[in-house]
């Protein structure tokens, strides 16, 4: 124990007493409702940020481990910890809620939206933070219900369908980890000698055999496999996104997606192994084929929100690129690139919804010319997609070049075709980007206005984050390689895959001059 | 041991029968006083109806507690087993009684008919059920079967100005009855082929290694009519065409209470016989009752999809549950399993939210009880928000999503499942169950999500309010801690032979 105050929990724990009192608070006050819910995300968010800083570095180990028996007939314990690996996403939840609670006007029914996003935000929390597996379960599968009602009570036109189709998809993919994981912790009993869901007890002391433990891995994969989406399991996200409120679609790109990759790594690599080395060539396959079939089909979009959205399958098919290239650079790429793609992804939400909110409209064909009668909001617009294509000296170039770089070593055929996305994302950004915001403005595009100092405000955070991290990503980079390390040592000692060698000079550290 | 030569019956321990005889007292007093005292103060019939199941059930809970230190054991010649599985489902059925009462004083208060009547049919279901779930004889079975029966189809057709009412309790009976049949034969078979009809006396006479008649395929189809019969009762696939109809046309307490405490009853009968008199014909059952379960989680869950009919939703829904419970049973008949344990767990869950289910229905159901279809839910979030919160955590947990009741109980009987190495089985039902989360979505977003078609002023019966309001603390207090509902049907135990 590190600190006597358990701060683990009270991450998850304060917004869930967030949302009560919200709920308990009448609908006339509403400038309380909104004060009460500003006060839980930032202190939520302050809180987070002090994890950051008294983070160790040098310790790869789980920290501010939090303890305590649940359920002990079937010997389920509130177990909490942060790494390296869960860090950064922590932090990454904890900024945008307060961020989106801010800076997004749902327009109706105030409190139920902020009492569903703070639910939201506690079960997102707690599955980054979980070192049980049921409960990850809990938090995973009750993460849907709040983000099934905000896209159902704040979307548009077709809110219901996609809310529908959002909830049963993921919950396929869960029906099967459910088996899994139960099978997982029954078998583990013998080696164990104890029923017990504990993920650490668990992947240090259990062994399964080869195909037990190939089934195991694919049913935590499909669960995974749905949330991340890898391709072909994505359809639910172009349209849970296009549908969703803005602020859901920020947290929907942001976190929610995250939760599947980091599933990946933490019920994946670490649980399995040896089984995720014997995938490994599936799911590089399916993430190269995500990378490109993501841009192209982002390329054709005419709406700009569907266009992030295919944007987002082609990202995070580079992070599990990354993740199932297994060596030190790729997996350090991948959990940073997860991050950026939080804050990227996030803004550009961010930014389309606010066209929306001008416009009415989100057809790239109506929009054109809006650099002209909105240079500011333009450049916001143009600094944030450079991120997400991932140009040097912001955070997405960062990341992707040590995926890339990481995986050369160990897939070099794929990593050679993802890399020819770098090019497409690209073209598909640059030419939206050309035709909304070039030419001359029509009439109804004419009198678009300028970004408020409020949303001003906003995108500044946004844009504060892509270049800090782009020109100085030390500080992360140091606190999410000794995790990192470790897990691939895990890998190699657990199953018969051999890290490639990394040579002294691509080390993370001497790959950023980019940056200075 | 009784001995054939003496003209003695059986010695009677009356205490064992308290239950029982409470439920038979508050009948008689209710009959009798009721029919010669003409006006009784209001809900005066609930209150004797819940104060004696509110008498049998401290007797059983009391009973729990002394048999802490022993397996309990048969009694009246070894006919009735007091043990803790048979007092954990008799504690249920009361429950659902009190429930049931609750609810009928409501919806006769709102149809303006009051009376002893139905309150008295309500206690004669219960204890044939209590009857039921205690038999260690298959004759004493069916009698507690068929007092149970005869009450609900009474029950069914009792709302006398609604056809669908009179149609429900009439296709209840005849296809109640044919079941019935089926299970009697089956127990003539039986008997013929072991020489017992006593549930302890077939699994020492199939145990031993002499077998009586020495005809096997006598037995199996014995077998056979008995899951046919039981699995009518429990409405398992392909069994379960009744269901929707009269759960739809039956009053909707009594459809509540049938849903609950006769499930309980044909269930506890089931894994009774199963469990104890074929113990060792688990090779021959087992396989039967697999595809049971798989068959009864996807018809309950696909059929839910189309209907319109709120009443007819919870009745697939519960089809549904029925192959989830039919999953732990399966789990109960491989060596080491706490598939009955999980088997029980789930059925007292089940019970209180499908009370709480029907409560809510029964409280927007109108004068008629006929107003369930699904767009007169639409848009109740704005006309009483409290009542669709409470409505969205029962189907929530009904669908299985964590931290309610609802999600432990399907943990618990998919982990015996898993256990059981029945891993077809338990991923089968698994994605039956998200196939069957879209019935509970659907009503969610007819109640959040769509504006409301009238606006009319929706009053709540107080007794319906704590009917709900139980069900709903309940489901989220099993659902945060639910070691405390584990501990206790884990000791849910047989008798010893």
């Amino acid at each position: 124990m590190h600190a006597s105050f358990p701060i683990l929990s009270a991450l998850i724990l304060l917004p869930i007493l967030g949302a009560v009192l919200i709920t308990v608070i009448s609908n006339k006050h509403l400038e309380i409702v909104k004060l009460i819910a500003m006060l839980f995300s930032v202190g939520v968010g302050g809180m987070s940020i002090w994890l950051l800083a008294s983070f160790k570095t040098d310790d790869s180990g789980f920290q501010y481990v939090s303890q305590h028996d649940w359920v002990t007939s079937w010997g389920i314990s509130w177990h909490l910890g942060v790494d390296g690996v869960s860090l950064f996403l922590v932090v990454l939840t904890g900024i945008l809620f307060p961020l989106v609670i801010l800076g997004v006007d749902p327009h109706h029914d105030h409190k139920r939206y902020l009492a569903w996003l703070l639910l939201l935000e506690a079960g997102v929390m707690g599955s980054f933070l979980s070192l049980d597996l049921f409960l990850f379960f809990i938090f995973f599968e009750i993460v849907l219900v709040p983000m099934y009602f905000l896209i159902g009570g704040w979307g548009y036109d077709k809110r219901v369908y996609a809310a529908t189709k959002f909830f049963l998809y993921t919950m396929l993919g869960s029906a099967f980890m459910l088996v899994g994981i139960i099978a997982t912790a029954v078998l583990a009993r013998r080696d164990i000698g104890y029923l017990t869901f504990d993920l650490v007890t668990i992947a240090e002391q259990a062994s399964f055999a080869t195909n037990t433990g190939r089934w195991l891995f694919v049913s935590f994969a499909i669960a995974f496999a749905v949330k991340v989406p890898i391709f072909p399991l994505h359809t639910w996200l172009p349209d849970a996104h296009t549908q969703a409120p803005t602020g859901g679609s920020v947290i929907l790109a942001g976190v929610l997606l995250k939760m599947g990759t980091y599933g990946f790594l933490r019920f994946g690599l670490y649980l399995f192994p040896a089984a995720a080395v014997w995938a490994k060539p599936v799911l590089l396959t399916l993430a190269v084929i995500g990378i490109i079939y993501g841009a192209i089909a982002a390329t054709m979009q005419t709406d700009l929100k569907r266009l992030v959205a295919y944007s987002s399958v082609a990202h995070l098919g580079f992070i599990v690129l990354g993740i199932f290239a297994i060596t030190s650079q790729s997996l350090t790429g991948s959990v940073m690139q997860m991050v950026n793609h939080g804050i990227s992804t996030g803004a550009l939400f961010l930014l389309v919804g606010m066209i929306y909110e001008r416009r009415h409209t989100r057809q790239i064909a109506e929009l054109r010319g809006i650099q002209s009668v909105a240079p500011i909001f333009s450049a916001a617009f143009m600094i944030v997609m450079l991120s997400s294509i991932g140009v040097p000296g912001l955070n997405g170039f960062a990341g992707e070049f040590l995926i890339l770089i990481g995986s050369f070593q160990s897939a070099r055929w794929w990593t050679i075709v993802a890399a020819t996305g770098v090019i497409l994302a690209a073209l598909y950004l640059l030419w939206a980007y050309q035709r909304v915001f070039h030419g001359e403005p029509d009439e109804a595009n004419s009198t678009f206005a300028e970004m408020t100092l409020r949303e001003g405000a906003l995108i500044m955070v946004f844009i504060g984050l892509i270049g800090f991290t782009g020109v100085y990503p030390k500080p992360m980079l140091e606190r999410i390689e000794p995790s990192v390390d470790k897990l691939v040592e895990h890998v190699v000692s657990h199953s018969d895959y051999k890290a490639p060698t990394t040579p002294e000079v691509v080390k993370p550290e001497s790959t950023k001059e980019e940056g200075h | 041991m009784v001995f054939a030569s003496t003209l003695d019956g059986p010695s009677i321990p009356w205490v064992e029968l308290i239950p029982i005889l409470s439920l038979l007292a508050g009948t008689c007093f209710l009959l009798l006083v009721g029919s010669l005292v003409p006006t009784w103060p209001r809900r005066g019939y609930a209150w004797v109806t819940g104060i004696s199941t509110t008498v049998a059930l401290v007797a059983n809970a009391v009973k729990w507690n002394n048999l802490y230190y022993n397996k309990g054991a048969t009694y009246f010649a070894d006919v009735i087993a007091i043990d803790r599985f048979s007092v954990l489902a008799s504690i249920t059925i009361c429950l659902a009684v009190i429930f049931g009462a609750l609810m009928m004083s409501a919806y006769l208060v709102r149809m303006n008919a009051d009376g002893p009547e139905l309150y008295a049919l309500l206690l004669t279901s219960a204890i044939g059920a209590l009857v039921m779930v205690a038999a260690n004889e298959l004759i004493v079975l069916f009698l507690g079967l068929e007092i149970l029966s005869l009450s609900l189809y009474l029950l069914a057709a009792s709302n006398r100005d609604r056809e669908q009412s009179q149609e429900s309790g009439l296709k209840y009976f005849i296809l109640g009855g044919f079941s019935s049949a089926f299970f009697l034969y089956g127990v003539a078979l039986i008997f013929g082929s072991t020489g017992s009809t006593k549930i302890s006396g077939i699994g020492q006479v199939l145990s031993g290694s002499i077998s009586i008649g020495n005809s096997d395929a006598m037995l199996l189809v014995g077998i056979g009519m008995l899951l046919v019969g039981l699995g009518f009762k429990v409405s398992a696939a392909p069994f379960h065409v009744w269901t929707p109809d009269v759960y739809e046309g039956a009053p909707t307490p009594v459809t509540a209470f049938m849903a609950s405490a006769g499930k309980v009853a044909a269930f506890a009968a089931l894994i009774r016989i199963l469990a104890v008199g074929l113990e060792q014909r688990v090779d021959d059952w087992r396989p039967v009752v697999w595809a049971l379960a798989i068959l009864t989680v996807f018809t309950g869950s696909i059929l839910a999809v189309v209907q319109t009919n709120v009443k007819r939703m919870l009745a697939y829904s519960s089809i549904s549950h029925a192959g989830f419970i039919l999953v732990g049973v399966e789990a109960a008949g491989h060596a080491g399993s706490d598939g009955i344990a999980t088997s029980m767990n789930y059925l007292a869950i089940y019970t209180v939210l499908v009370m709480g289910s029907f409560a809510i229905v029964l409280a927007l159901s109108g004068n008629t009880d006929g107003e369930t279809n699904l767009s007169d839910f639409k848009g109740l979030a704005k006309r009483r928000p409290a009542l669709a919160l409470a409505f969205t955590v029962l189907l929530f947990a009904q669908a299985g999503v964590p931290l309610t009741a609802g999600f432990v109980s399907k943990f618990a009987v998919i982990k015996s499942s898993v256990e059981a190495n029945s891993y077809v089985l338990a991923v089968s039902a698994m994605v039956a169950a998200v196939i069957g989360a879209y019935l509970y979505l659907r009503i969610a977003v007819s109640m959040w999500l769509e504006e409301p078609e009238s606006d009319s002023e929706i009053s709540v019966d107080p007794a319906v309010v704590i009917v709900i309001v139980v069900s709903v603390i309940a489901t989220l207090i099993v659902g945060f801690f639910p070691e405390l509902l584990l501990h206790a049907t884990r000791l849910a135990r047989f008798a010893p032979l």
